[in-house]
């Protein structure tokens, strides 16, 4: 298990890769990935059944990144496990690359569902607890949604579904981060209280701050063992942008592009 | 509560009461045969998983239910989650089957089953009841444009079966199949009409079922079934017609119908669909990438929204018929 330090290192590299491609790309959605970085690093290096060796392990816990715009943080998590070359990420949204600003399970090892449009990682997610329990498997299926995504409401559907039928190692994990694009998810479509809406659908429900590693992963550790019959929720409570001052809740910064000594700005600011 | 329940003899499951029939009265059918070849499928492969959004019944997914229940799953009036549950399964390797009306598959979950199923290529197969004009309830339930929808979305094989015997070989090619398939279902007592003829289903390929000399019918669907019983009632006005049946869509047999088309014979498409984005166009256009520059005359539902009522009364209004599809053909010639 690597240290509360360690996990704090691959959570910045999640945040100065990201920044790193979204230069190479001319844009990208940054500050999405800078509100879920510790979530992401705490599920690859410390939570999630994988091997990167065998990407297609049947019985592999499944991430289904729902908030598909945050993949360019996910690229470089998984280049560090070895699914890929990190040569490859050089290519990110170029012409035939297969790293585009959205994740392809087609075409990138690890990626374990497409995603992009918002609301659809929980139905898929759904359909592969129910498909792993009628192969008896245990592999736990991980969904990470956003708050602003709640209003979509197949969200609900599916949160419905999952306790309809018992689907204990269905995990969602929503990064409150508290901004859609239009402004603050309170102004826009309010989500709260996500923990007492997932509650009444018959979820168990835990809430943490998503930013900090040593609740994250006592979150995970209490979840019930796998083979379990309540579906879970954790409501990670986090700040868009989190890490660079001039993002963090600013919904000014969804998606861009960094240049010149801004670019020099929010590296050294990272790097603190 | 009072009352006895009768003992029933086991018997051949059906489709539920109150559902129309578009069979002819005293016309051979076959019950329920989706259901019934995909239970004999699923008891040939594991994989195999039967998925419905509250409409198990009428979908005759219930037949499967019945045989398999441990590998049915009930989803609730939710057709999204249907759709994105279903490709989540099939991420895992099952092959699911999962059925609702044509009207919600193509309307309200397009989005699902278009990022979910097809962009992935998953093996997701679409089993859509109510397809066009099979039912007299109205806009609602009448999916009229259920190819015009789907045909845009690559990868979606796309089947529009005419009879039981076609349903029954669709299915395991379907399964087979590797990306997303659209089944238009024909369920509850369905006209077993092709046995007849020197024909077998084949995923992706278009079939001569008669040869004439002077019109030549292409068609998909129930209308194939009418354009035989129109084929046979020209004869008596001494006019010879071929009838080409096409019940792949997507991918279309292309080179069978131009090779059809390819002469001076009065050229019609029949179609229980809008003559607009489905057989007609898909026709057409094939028929202009070629030059062969020639007229097709189309026999399909008009570019509306169609009234309630009975349904042989509607198939007469809207010129889905034998006896409109005869009084069209004879007006063309």
């Amino acid at each position: 298990m690597p240290t509360t330090r360690e996990l704090a290192e691959k959570a910045r590299f999640v945040r100065t890769e990201t920044v790193r491609l979204t230069r190479i790309a001319g844009a990208g959605h940054y500050s999405a990935v800078f509100s879920c970085a510790e979530i992401l690093a705490a599920l690859y290096y410390a939570e999630l059944r994988l091997d990167p060796a065998r990407p297609d392990w049947p019985d592999r816990d499944r991430f289904v990144m729902s908030k598909g715009h945050a993949a360019i943080g996910l690229y470089p998590v998984l280049a560090d496990l070895g699914y890929f070359d990190p040569a490859e990420l050089d290519s990110y949204t170029r012409l035939g690359s297969p790293f585009g600003d959205h994740p392809d399970m087609k075409r990138i090892a690890g990626v374990d569902f497409s995603s992009g449009s918002l609301g659809h990682g929980l139905s898929v997610g759904v359909g592969m607890a129910l498909a792993g329990r009628l192969a008896g498997h245990d592999h736990r299926t991980w969904v990470l949604l956003g708050d602003g995504e709640l209003a979509e409401g197949q969200i609900w559907e599916a949160a419905t579904s999952a306790s309809h039928y018992g689907l204990g190692d269905l995990v969602a994990v929503v990064d409150a981060n508290q901004l859609g694009i239009d402004g603050f998810v309170a102004d826009v479509m309010g989500a709260e209280p996500i923990d007492a809406r997932f509650a009444a659908f018959g979820w168990g429900v835990q809430r943490v701050d998503g930013h900090d590693l040593p609740a994250l992963l006592a979150a995970f550790a209490a979840l019930p063992a796998r083979g379990g019959t309540v579906p879970q929720v954790i409501v990670a409570d986090t700040v868009k942008g989190k890490g660079v001052a001039r993002m963090e809740l600013s919904p000014d910064w969804h998606v861009g592009n960094l240049a010149g000594a801004d670019y020099d700005d929010v590296l050294t600011e990272l790097a603190r | 509560m009072t009352g006895t329940i009768e003992p029933t003899a086991p018997k051949r499951l059906t489709t539920s009461a109150m559902i129309a029939s578009f069979a002819d009265p005293g016309q051979r059918t076959s019950s329920a045969p989706f259901g019934h070849a995909l239970a004999d499928l699923a008891d040939r492969d594991g994989r195999v998983v039967g998925l419905t959004a509250d409409l198990g019944k009428y979908t005759d997914m219930h037949v499967f239910a019945e045989a398999h229940p441990d590998r049915f799953f009930q989803m609730g009036m939710a057709e999204q989650l249907l759709f994105g549950a279903a490709a989540g399964m099939a991420e895992v390797g099952l092959v699911p089957f999962a059925s609702t009306y044509s009207v919600f598959a193509a309307r309200r979950a397009y989005d699902f089953l278009c990022l979910d199923a097809a962009e992935p290529n998953l093996n997701v197969n679409i089993v859509g009841g109510l397809p066009g004009l099979t039912t007299g309830y109205g806009p609602s339930h009448q999916a009229t444009e259920d190819m015009a929808i789907f045909r845009g979305m690559p990868n979606l094989t796309i089947v529009d079966p005419c009879d039981s015997v076609d349903i029954a070989a669709a299915v395991p090619q379907l399964a087979a199949c590797e990306g997303p398939t659209y089944l238009r279902l024909l369920r509850g007592k369905v006209p077993t009409v092709l046995d007849e003829y020197d024909y077998t289903f084949q995923l992706g390929r278009a079939a001569v079922l008669r040869g004439g000399s002077d019109v030549v019918l292409v068609s998909s669907g129930l209308m194939t079934m009418r354009a035989l019983q129109a084929a046979d009632r020209l004869a008596a006005h001494h006019v010879d017609v071929a009838v080409v049946h096409t019940p792949t869509i997507k991918p279309f047999d292309a080179e069978t119908v131009l090779r059809e088309l390819d002469t001076d014979r009065l050229a019609v498409t029949l179609e229980n669909h809008t003559v607009v984005g489905g057989l007609f166009e898909t026709v057409a256009s094939h028929v202009v990438r070629a030059g062969l520059g020639r007229a097709v005359v189309p026999i399909g539902l008009p570019d509306e929204f169609l009234a309630a009522g009975a349904l042989p009364t509607l198939h007469d209004r809207y010129g889905l018929s034998t006896d409109k599809v005869v009084e069209q053909v004879l007006a063309s010639l």
